[in-house]
């Protein structure tokens, strides 16, 4: 076990330089370098820029900024927002409780929802309800989140009048049940997606554990079916869920994203755009590099608790 | 729950021919669906009265069906039909462009890292890991902030953070083909490296890349209208899918039909793509049953 954990934080780390190595080339792909912002402005001198240039290290040879610029980043100084000059951490995480408000919420709903829909699809395979989940999850994964959002609005807002069309609180209010209020709306059009992919993945996990040889044995041993289905079946199936968790994590960021924009919510993603606007490029590259990391701690954790659960991963 | 229910392997001859049946049938609709897209696109706009950038302020905001506009017009007093068969047009033909760039791109890096292995295949494999770390959102996001935005670095843009799961698709089958007997007639024949990989492995593999090209395609056009609707794909007075859903949030109140037409339209290809690879998935090769 701690061969399997040491050789998956191994890999990680890899892949954390790598993720690194790209988001310093995007970094410097900006038009300008990462001076883009003050070389726009009017009253910089060529002299200036130069200054600024030294003053920076910026004139340095390309791999010994990007050590120097890792190194930063691995001791939290993620550089200053151009914006109020502000620490891009704090920024980011002033914005960060918002965000993972709407995704665990989001997650929530589309694992309970997900997973039943998917049981009971593979129980029932080719039923009614089953062809319906199919065709339904299909649809759910091809509508674009942000319109979802907008039909949302359109009727439970402007029709209906039921919710609110944005925001996280009402101004003056703020009480929990105006926060849970406004949640619900964007917490759904989240869901969707998710919901859909809990869903199919759910399904075709619960159809391979069903055919096993040791859910027959059970059978033929006239363990009552409820016992089988809940304590052999459903079970197993639940384990590689582990790693789906895992693997949605960039659907999810990126999903909320869009979810926040439409509805005004004020998390990372609404703050990702509203830097990209301001061409404020510290918080971008900050919220760029924190998303990546956070994808893959995501999916370290998931495969090191997958293999906690299920001892057969830890030999391959 | 009785057992007979949870037995599926087998399958009373029905049931197996219904679910032919509606896997093919759901394909067949979208592969027409798609048809329908395509030569509406390509032919609609000549036979409308209306072109799709001409300003007619005097009929802003005309509801569908009212006069010669089918679907009403914008707030410029655009006919909305007009845009959505360019919009169309122009998200279709990036769709499958960036599926074309980035099945050239992920069919080499797949093809070279599954043929070679050892630390080659491992560093670009390693590369495809890396860029999937990123949320495709926020990675195409900030490069297109970067760049000056349009048709071209729309397409290249979606192309670049999208060849990864082809690379990944192809790296298996290549390295699993390399095993097979052809592959190695073909090493014993003499034939050059990039012979035996893009002549015998490459086009063994044609199936699974059939596949990954058509829900390609499907992820291209969503992540077009995302990228134009946040403002940073194709630009006005140009149409896109995406674009003409950018104002629609402002006047969802007062002209919702605005929202309505190109979301139905992205979600009716985007679905079309998405059922035609998932029934050529079954019809082409059964055993890749991922969901």
């Amino acid at each position: 076990m701690a061969r399997y954990v040491a050789n998956r934080l191994a890999q990680a780390i890899m892949l954390l330089v790598i993720v690194s190595a790209i988001g310093f080339a995007i970094l410097h792909l900006a038009p300008g370098g990462p001076l883009s912002q003050f070389a726009a402005s009017a009253q910089m001198t060529q002299e200036d820029l130069d200054r600024v240039t030294k003053q920076l290290g910026l004139d340095r040879p390309l791999p010994i900024q990007y050590l120097d610029w890792f190194g930063r980043m691995l001791k939290g100084d993620w550089g200053r927002s151009y914006r109020d000059g502000e620490a891009v951490l704090s920024v980011i995480s002033s914005h960060l409780g918002a965000t993972l408000e709407l995704m665990a919420t989001a997650t929530i709903i589309a694992v309970l929802l997900g997973c039943w829909i998917g049981v009971l699809g593979a129980l029932r395979r080719y039923s009614l309800f089953d062809t319906l989940a199919t065709v339904g999850a299909m649809i759910a994964l091809s509508i674009p989140t942000f319109w979802f959002g907008l039909v949302t609005i359109y009727v439970f807002s402007v029709k209906l009048g039921w919710l609110p069309s944005g925001d996280r609180e009402t101004v003056g209010d703020g009480s929990v049940l105006d926060l849970l209020h406004h949640l619900i709306a964007p917490a759904l059009v989240l869901a969707l997606v998710e919901t859909a992919m809990w869903g199919r993945f759910m399904r075709s996990s619960m159809l391979e554990v069903i055919n096993q040889d040791y859910i027959r044995t059970a059978r033929a041993k006239g363990m009552p079916e409820w016992r089988i289905l809940t304590v052999h079946a459903l079970r197993n199936a639940l384990l590689p869920m582990i790693t789906v968790a895992g693997l949605q994590l960039p659907t999810l960021l990126g999903g909320a994203l869009v979810a926040e924009t439409v509805f005004t919510w004020p998390g990372m993603g609404r703050l990702f755009l509203d830097s990209i606007g301001y061409r404020d490029y510290p918080v971008v590259m900050g919220i760029l590099m924190f998303s990546a990391t956070m994808v893959l701690i995501g999916s370290l954790l998931a495969d090191i608790l997958y293999a906690v659960v299920d001892p057969r991963i830890r030999v391959g | 729950m009785t057992t007979a229910a949870l037995s599926t392997d087998q399958l009373a001859p029905g049931q197996a021919a219904w679910r032919r049946f509606r896997r093919h049938r759901l394909a067949l609709a979208g592969a027409v669906i798609i048809l329908v897209l395509v030569f509406g696109s390509a032919f609609g706009p000549y036979l409308l009265p209306f072109d799709d950038t001409y300003i007619d302020i005097m009929k802003r905001f005309a509801p569908p069906l009212s006069g010669a506009h089918i679907l009403g017009t914008d707030e410029l007093g655009r006919d909305v039909l007009a845009r959505l068969m360019m919009g169309a047009r122009v998200s279709l033909s990036i769709g499958i462009t960036a599926m074309v760039i980035a099945m050239a791109v992920g069919i080499a890096v797949g093809a070279f890292a599954g043929f070679y292995g050892g630390v080659v295949g491992a560093v670009l494999m390693r590369l495809v890991d890396a860029v999937l770390c990123f949320p495709t959102i926020f990675l195409l996001i900030a490069l297109a902030a970067l760049t000056e935005p349009g048709f071209v670095t729309t397409t290249v843009l979606i192309a670049a953070t999208a060849w990864m799961w082809v690379a990944r698709v192809v790296e298996a089958q290549v390295r699993s083909l390399r095993e097979r007997e052809f592959a190695v007639a073909a090493v014993a024949f003499g034939s050059s490296n990039l012979r035996i990989m893009f002549r015998e492995l490459v086009p063994n593999a044609i199936a699974p890349i059939v596949v990954a090209a058509t829900l390609n395609v499907a992820k291209a056009i969503l992540l077009e209208s995302y990228l134009s609707y946040l403002g940073y794909g194709i630009q006005p007075p140009a149409a896109s899918l995406g674009n003409m859903l950018n104002n629609a949030q402002i006047y969802l109140t007062s002209a919702p039909w605005l929202a309505i037409a190109p979301g139905v339209a992205i979600t009716l290809a985007v679905t079309s793509f998405n059922f035609l690879g998932d029934g050529l998935r079954d019809a082409l090769d059964p055993r890749m049953n991922i969901p």
